[in-house]
């Protein structure tokens, strides 16, 4: 089993690897001195209360806020590309709140995604029979759940390095939950993903390792399980009581975000 | 939040640092690092993008400032020469009509940096409120037999009820929408003055001021150095008062507004009133000046109510360097005199004989004001005041740390406007 | 009925006009967050160069015409292009700071075209037929109207399928949305940045040559006259939006010239006060993003 480790030695050199990366937006500190890596297999969440600086984290790593430090995408430094560029070198990107095109097709939403010179077309058709039926759909009239299929399979259509997952379980009904979980679990095995994700029973289900976020700073890293385990770490990091991620249930209630204080 | 920093490695203390009001908005998520309420400033007490200053270089700063206006009232009793930059001895009246109209142009500057460096409202539509004063007081001058004081009266009520309104339509949206609005606004006050309804306006020809009713001492060429310690009196009362503006409590929430609106908003302010509330004032203040510089050119020309007059407020501001009150200052002086000396050397012999591809830019001032203002916004941010401050600090510090050691104020108060 | 007619069909030419200039404008802004003050010189250099080509060329005859309607067209996406690449471009992001390099710009070159060209309006005549009329409903309408309608339904139609079948179209329609996630599926988004400025100073170039038929006249002004106009026309029909700023050419157009006769020469101002009123009651235009 791999950890995102920072101390100890892992099997595989990390697929990511960030150092001091610390990003802002408007000239506001967003993300202070982050260092984390991520490993090559398998899914890592990055956890923490809301507006503690995960989606800012992650959109630090592709460029799309200011950021500086250092980041490393399989033992590349990326820190100073273009967000473009940085995505065609192998990132697959699922924001926060899908952001679809509301006013493109569906099938003009995923060509727009193409960047390789074979897209996998055939995955994604299997993967999401929906969206075939509704390709000359506006995607602005999807429901929140296809419209993360779409969101998902924008990413999915290309070979990736690492695959960055930002609450795609946000707002969703229960049922849509569990076949989101089930396309990342099935996505997880040919390619790693880290997984911003406030729902800790998706968390339980999917993810390996955790890293936890607070004040902008790396706070915990580790197992995933462990970090779950404990009541205690849950309520001082997410500000939640551990009822939120009992164990062994299945993934699909919707539950309260973290402690929207 | 300086506990934070020193023990960063427990959580506890970062989520206690955690400000309440920030986790109830999450929309800019991770505001909790420290130091960032010193950057941001506390709620309701944002400094407005000012650079803290030592209260003894303050003190400096106000007595150079008043030794200047001190130096600046006697200069019409003086003999000095500048030449290159005035026509003339300082006491001539060529020499004074020129000063007075680079410190009305300076005092309209200011008024615009409160739009744009406090509450950062970028307006293309400054104009309506300078023309609005200029043609105001001109048409009531023209039409009814009251005197000077009860006519600039009269004018500035018909400004306030004016900036009233096309203020707060034009609030209603913001940013680059607001430029555009502003713009018609103005564009629409234009084409009145152009059209010269029933023969009030003068249309291209504008007005030549009526003097039946005005003081003797503010008439006549013989009685510019008058008009030009007035103009000296209006940059002096400008300044002031953009200054206490600035430092109100209206002026803060200004400055809190243009950095973070939502903020504000948590705070239990009202931006838009707060906008609205520097919008008029500021129209209030340019339509004064506009009486005044209709006094110095006793006329009312097309002109003075043009997109050409608030694009050339815009300049000056940015020249000088945004989000300063001696950059507005020293800009309008800067570009009244370099559009001056420029026409002047348009006109001249060597100009007029050099060959074509030379002489055709050159014979142009505004081709070159244009380009030189292209450069300033591409190459020095921070214009006039924000280079020499930066070159002061650079010399302070030994070349080491140079950069943006300080807070590279021009650029983030431009980025609020947007 | 004839008066109706010729006024909607004078609006409907000078709405082409106004559409050609705002197209640009829309989609520029749409796309970037850009206003351009700068686009009233890329339509004022358009309408030089068509005017310098049919001075050389013997002015009234069709082919001088359309030879000018290319060459304006270019001149104008030669500049635009110029314009992002060098200015533009170093500037990415800094919104405000754009649009002051646009107004230095403008500035600059206005002046530049006085110095070039004078001050004074230079005449032009097209081929003869423009002054001839036509007969509609008892209405006689000078012929150079329906150039410019013809005209500006031609670039309308194109930047349709442009925007609709081609692959930088649909990039330039997602970025209008949202640009950012454009570049976060690895399109480098620059490149359409260049490009719709390209376009949209073609469009300008194009409509310099065609006001220049349908005011009869150039001078380094008319750019500027027309982009206020053309301000108005994207506010109301929607900063971004293609078919608003058509449409919204057209209504404010029409709305000119029937104020202008009936109202006693007010068309400006009823313009002005219609755009209040968009803003009052639906703020981000007729066909603007709501959010």
């Amino acid at each position: 089993m791999s950890t995102p480790a920072d101390h100890r030695a892992t099997e595989a050199p990390p697929i990511l690897r960030l150092e001091g990366l610390s990003a802002s937006i408007a000239g506001q500190q967003v993300v202070e001195d982050v260092t984390f890596t991520v490993p090559a297999t398998g899914i890592t969440a990055l956890l923490g209360r809301n507006g503690v600086g995960k989606t800012s984290t992650l959109k630090a790593i592709i460029g799309l806020i200011d950021r500086s430090g250092s980041v490393e995408l399989d033992g590349e430094r990326i820190e100073k590309e273009a967000t473009f560029k940085i995505i065609r070198s192998g990132v697959g990107y699922v924001p926060e709140d899908r952001e679809v095109f509301a006013k493109l097709t569906v099938a003009e939403n995923l060509r727009l995604a193409e960047r390789d010179a074979a897209p996998r077309r055939q995955l994604v058709e299997d993967l999401f029979p929906d969206l075939l039926a509704r390709s000359a759909q506006m995607a602005g009239t999807l429901s929140g759940g296809q419209q993360q299929m779409v969101s998902l399979a924008r990413a999915l259509l290309n070979t990736n390095k690492i695959l960055l997952v930002d609450e795609p379980t946000k707002g969703l009904a229960p049922k849509i939950v569990g076949e989101v979980a089930e396309t990342l679990a099935e996505a997880a095995r040919t390619v790693p993903i880290l997984l911003v994700e406030q729902n800790l029973h998706v968390v339980r289900q999917l993810a390996e390792g955790a890293v936890v976020l607070s004040g902008g700073r790396v706070v915990h890293t580790g197992r995933a399980r462990d970090f779950l385990d404990d009541a205690d770490l849950i309520q001082r990091h997410l500000g939640v009581s551990a009822d939120a991620a009992p164990a062994g249930k299945p993934a699909g209630n919707p539950v309260e975000k973290g402690a929207a204080l | 939040m300086t506990t934070d920093t020193d023990t960063s490695s427990t959580d506890d203390t970062a989520s206690a640092g955690q400000p309440a009001a920030d986790g109830g908005t999450g929309r800019r998520p991770g505001k909790t690092n420290p130091g960032y309420d010193d950057a941001g400033g506390a709620p309701g007490a944002a400094p407005h993008g000012g650079r803290p200053r030592p209260t003894g270089r303050r003190l400096a700063a106000w007595a150079a400032g008043l030794a200047g206006v001190l130096l600046l009232v006697l200069l019409p009793l003086l003999n000095i020469s500048l030449p290159g930059v005035l026509p003339g001895p300082s006491y001539t009246p060529g020499s004074l009509q020129l000063l007075a109209m680079c410190m009305l142009m300076a005092a309209a500057a200011l008024t615009y940096h409160l739009l744009l460096g406090v509450a950062g409202l970028l307006s293309f539509g400054h104009a309506l409120y300078f023309g609005a004063g200029v043609y105001g007081l001109a048409i009531i001058l023209q039409n009814l037999d009251i005197p000077l004081l009860p006519a600039m009266g009269l004018t500035l009520l018909i400004v306030i009820v004016l900036a009233h309104v096309v203020g707060s339509i034009s609030l209603r949206v913001s940013g680059i929408p607001f430029a555009m609005v502003t713009l018609a606004f103005a564009q629409a006050g234009s084409v009145i003055v152009g059209r010269n309804p029933e023969g009030k306006t003068g249309g291209d020809e504008g007005l030549t001021l009526r003097t039946d009713n005005l003081p003797d001492f503010l008439v006549g060429v013989v009685n510019t150095r008058n008009l030009y310690w007035l103009a000296l009196a209006v940059l002096v009362a400008v300044f002031v008062i953009v200054t206490w503006v600035q430092s109100s409590r209206a002026g803060h929430a200004a400055a809190a507004v243009r950095e973070n609106e939502l903020r504000v908003r948590v705070l239990g302010l009202q931006p838009y009133l707060v906008k609205l509330l520097i919008f008029v004032v500021s129209a209030v203040l340019v339509s004064v000046i506009g009486m005044v510089f209709l006094l110095l050119q006793s006329g009312a020309v097309p002109r003075s109510m043009s997109a050409d007059l608030t694009i050339t407020l815009l300049v000056m501001v940015v020249l000088g360097g945004v989000g300063s009150r001696w950059g507005a200052v020293i800009g309008g002086v800067f570009y009244t005199i370099l559009d001056q000396r420029l026409t002047t050397l348009a006109n001249s012999e060597a100009v007029k004989s050099l060959p074509d591809i030379l002489r055709v830019p050159l014979s142009e001032p505004l081709f070159i004001l244009g380009t030189l203002f292209v450069l300033v916004v591409l190459f020095l941010p921070g214009g006039i005041t924000g280079t020499a401050e930066r070159l002061a600090l650079r010399r302070r510090r030994g070349n080491r740390g140079a950069g943006n050691g300080g807070t590279e104020t021009p650029r983030d108060i431009l980025e609020d406007a947007a | 009925m004839s008066t109706v007619v010729l006024l909607l069909f004078t609006g409907l030419g000078l709405g082409a006009l106004y559409f050609l200039v705002a197209a640009g404008l829309s989609l520029i802004y749409g796309l970037m967050g850009v206003l351009n003050f700068a686009h009233g010189a890329f339509l004022t250099l358009g309408a030089f160069t068509g005017w310098e080509i049919a001075r050389r060329t013997g002015s009234d005859n069709w082919g001088t015409f359309l030879l000018s309607l290319v060459i304006g067209a270019a001149a104008g996406a030669v500049f635009a292009a110029f314009t992002e690449f060098v200015l533009i471009r170093r500037l990415y992001q800094r919104h405000i700071e754009q649009v002051l390099v646009t107004v230095g710009l403008s500035l600059a070159a206005v002046a530049l075209f006085d110095g070039i060209w004078g001050t004074d309006p230079v005449f032009i005549k097209g081929p003869a037929w423009f002054k001839d009329t036509t007969e509609i409903l008892g209405a006689r309408i000078p012929n150079d109207r329906f150039v410019c309608i013809i005209a500006a339904v031609m670039v309308l139609l194109a930047l349709v399928f442009f925007l609709k079948k081609t692959r930088y179209g649909m990039i330039i329609r997602a970025g209008v949305e949202n640009r950012s996630m454009v570049t976060a599926l690895g399109i480098d988004v620059r490149k359409a940045f260049t490009l719709v400025f390209t376009i949209g100073g073609a469009a300008a170039g194009l409509g310099g040559v065609l006001a220049s038929h349908y005011f009869g006249y150039v001078s380094p002004m008319l750019g500027g006259s027309l982009l206020i106009f053309a301000f108005i026309v994207t506010v109301i029909g929607g900063l971004g939006s293609l078919t608003g700023a058509a449409i919204a050419a057209v209504a404010v157009a029409v709305l000119q010239q029937f104020a202008n006769f009936y109202l006693g020469g007010t068309g400006d101002f009823v313009v002005v006060l219609a755009l209040a009123l968009v803003l009052l009651f639906r703020p981000t235009g007729l066909l603007g993003r709501t959010s």
